[in-house]
């Protein structure tokens, strides 16, 4: 068992496109549950209609690749659209159910033959990325950063999905340190007091919706140019419960907690993979096999994130007041 | 005790004084306002005025339909059928938050905090006009921090006056029921409303707060500010109002002075029950326990 490859690995996993799709989700999850308190259990397919608008966009009709995220971002809002105006004026728990229902329609709908001239159907659709790549401006050749090796193409999905969560980031502080943010808190915390208030609570929250499902699709866009490949099978819930752990474990009412729960999210998932393979390699853990491990450390998982939202509810990088109230 | 008291009631009303009469300045005029809820009639007034500048009462035993007369009048629920409107502004089908920016403020009686924020970002959510709150706007922070100051101000200035600035920086959640009441009704006051209407302000509150929340009552009406309030008990109601609204089973059954209304022996009997001359009402009175309240609200 080689350790320093096991956290070499991991500290490459932290960092790979994969995360950022992942932050990106979260960041648009912390909007919609941390701040304006909407549960969302849909944040999939905000990713995965911001895809396959960009997806369908270039490969079906031709359009160019900056007018094909627009028309991605487009969706994304309309997406919103149609999820929050029936439901935001109800209470928090419709909108749940019509999200994680509308996520898996939308799936089904993606893999479904009848359409599958446009959405590529369980195939998906992968003849779109070269607008993307000839847009890459690292030079060839790869480049060593001591913990990882990386491919020009590789430093360029890199550089342009952390850019995104950089950018992103920073809009959200200035949004949630605005008054703006600070209805949506009141809105989290009580919605009829900010309604007395004169405050259009509707409004603020399909806004909030609208926002954090642009988050998502953004990542969902970087997922898909990464691999260069659009499939349905992988905007499951699964994806969207992963958000959640990471948006749990970092802490929801924050900025820095969905990025930084990201990125340690998926370097435990990494380590604690290495680690028991590893030990069973050596025969330290007799009653399991390799097969065994993804389940056994999921399952691990699945108990530490139920500790910490029984004994840290306000994530790793939450205030630690805020749950000094029983509230 | 206040001048009001001395208000001939031919400044008030007009004509006899009569469940629904007329005003001589009406601020808000309820018309056949009917609310409910499968076969039970929660509300059913057949006209109400509120008069202007004066601290006005709606008393009357549980379940008389007070509170969803107040949803009604807010917006927060739907009546079947009625009119009603604020300044000559009819206000039927209005959303609460428009209600709201017509300068009609409530207060609900289980206290609103919000209590992950901090006492002051309450006060500030409370104001009107902040370009800031509007999504663009946001993002640029010189737009709105000029009017965030100003409202920042406003609110210490309350704060001051509502003893709560000791808490400022605290989450509501902190605060005690008395001090959530009173940040409630600071708040409410954030937007400079031209109607307040505070929905059992002194419910579930020690005596010595109860004194003091009494007072800024007052000074709400000294400030030029209309006062539309619920309250069950006679006694505190008779200190501080100089009108009274009675409903019962969702009617008006009487108005009038409280001196008036409490001579009523209808009322008295059917609606305040038998004890009410035992004087809870002993608190009210503003010297003897004016001492007593600076410790609870810290």
């Amino acid at each position: 068992m080689d350790i320093l490859k096991i956290f070499t690995l991991a500290i490459g996993e932290m960092l790979s496109p994969t995360t950022i799709t992942f932050v990106l989700c979260a960041l648009g999850l912390a909007v919609h549950f941390g701040f304006t308190g909407l549960l969302n259990f849909g944040q999939a397919a905000f990713a995965a209609v911001g895809a396959y608008g960009m997806v369908i966009s270039i490969d079906t009709f031709k359009l160019p690749l900056f007018l094909a995220i627009l028309v991605g971002l487009v969706c994304s809002v309309l997406f919103a659209l149609i999820l929050g105006i029936p439901t935001l004026r109800l209470r928090a728990d419709y909108l749940a159910i019509v999200t994680i229902a509308t996520a898996e329609v939308f799936r089904y709908f993606m893999t479904t033959i009848g359409f599958s001239n446009v959405t590529g159907g369980s195939n998906g659709l992968s003849q779109f990325g070269s607008e993307f790549w000839a847009l890459n401006p690292i030079p060839e050749g790869n480049y060593n950063f001591g913990f990882a090796t990386y491919r020009a193409d590789q430093l360029y999905v890199l550089m342009v999905g952390w850019g995104a969560v950089i950018i992103g980031a920073l809009i959200l502080r200035l949004l949630m340190r605005s008054p703006w943010g600070r209805v949506l808190k009141g809105i989290r915390e009580d919605e009829d007091a900010v309604r007395s208030l004169g405050k259009n609570v509707f409004f603020y929250k399909l806004q909030a919706l609208i926002i954090g499902g642009l988050f998502a699709s953004v990542g969902g866009m970087i997922f898909v140019l990464n691999l260069s490949n659009v499939q349905p099978q992988v905007w499951t819930t699964n994806f969207t419960f992963t958000i959640w752990s990471i948006l749990l474990l970092g802490g929801a009412a924050t900025i820095l907690g969905p990025i930084a729960g990201g990125m340690i999210f998926i370097a435990v998932i990494s380590v604690t993979q290495g680690l028991m393979s590893g030990l069973v390699e050596l025969g330290l853990l007799p009653f399991l096999t390799q097969p065994d491990i993804a389940q056994i450390r999921l399952l691990l998982i699945g108990l530490s994130l139920m500790l910490l939202v029984i004994f840290r509810p306000q994530g790793l990088f939450g205030n630690k007041k805020e749950t000094q109230f029983n509230v | 005790m206040s001048k009001s008291k001395d208000l001939a009631i031919d400044q008030i009303c007009i004509g006899d004084i009569a469940p629904g009469c007329r005003k001589v300045d009406p601020i808000l005029i309820a018309d056949g306002v009917k609310r409910q809820f499968g076969g039970l009639t929660a509300v059913d007034v057949e006209h109400v005025e509120i008069p202007r500048g004066l601290i006005t009462a709606l008393i009357g035993p549980n379940g008389a339909g007070k509170t969803t007369f107040f949803n009604l009048l807010t917006g927060f629920d739907k009546p079947n059928q009625g009119n009603w409107s604020f300044e000559g502004r009819n206000l039927a089908g209005l959303s609460p938050y428009k209600v709201a920016r017509l300068g009609m403020i409530r207060t609900f009686q289980l206290t609103k905090a919000l209590s992950l924020l901090t006492v002051i970002e309450n006060m500030r959510l409370g104001a009107q006009k902040q370009p800031g709150e509007s999504f663009l706007t946001a993002l640029i922070r010189p737009l709105w921090i000029r009017r965030e100051k100003e409202i920042t101000e406003v609110a210490d200035t309350l704060l001051k006056r509502f003893k709560l600035d000791a808490k400022r920086e605290d989450y509501a959640a902190s605060l005690s029921g008395g001090q959530r009441k009173l940040l409630e009704m600071a708040r409410a006051l954030m937007s400079e409303p031209k109607l307040i209407m505070l929905d059992e302000p002194m419910a579930g509150v020690n005596p010595a707060l109860t004194q003091s929340l009494l007072d800024h009552i007052k000074d709400l009406k000294a400030n030029g500010t209309t006062v539309l309030f619920v309250e069950h008990d006679m006694h505190m109601v008779r200190h501080i109002s100089d009108w009274v609204i009675v409903m019962a089973e969702g009617k008006v059954v009487a108005e009038g002075p409280p001196a008036t209304v409490m001579k009523d022996q209808a009322v008295i009997d059917a609606y305040l029950g038998a004890h009410h001359d035992s004087d809870l009402g002993a608190l009210a009175k503003p010297a003897a326990s004016r001492s007593t309240k600076k410790g609870d609200t810290k």
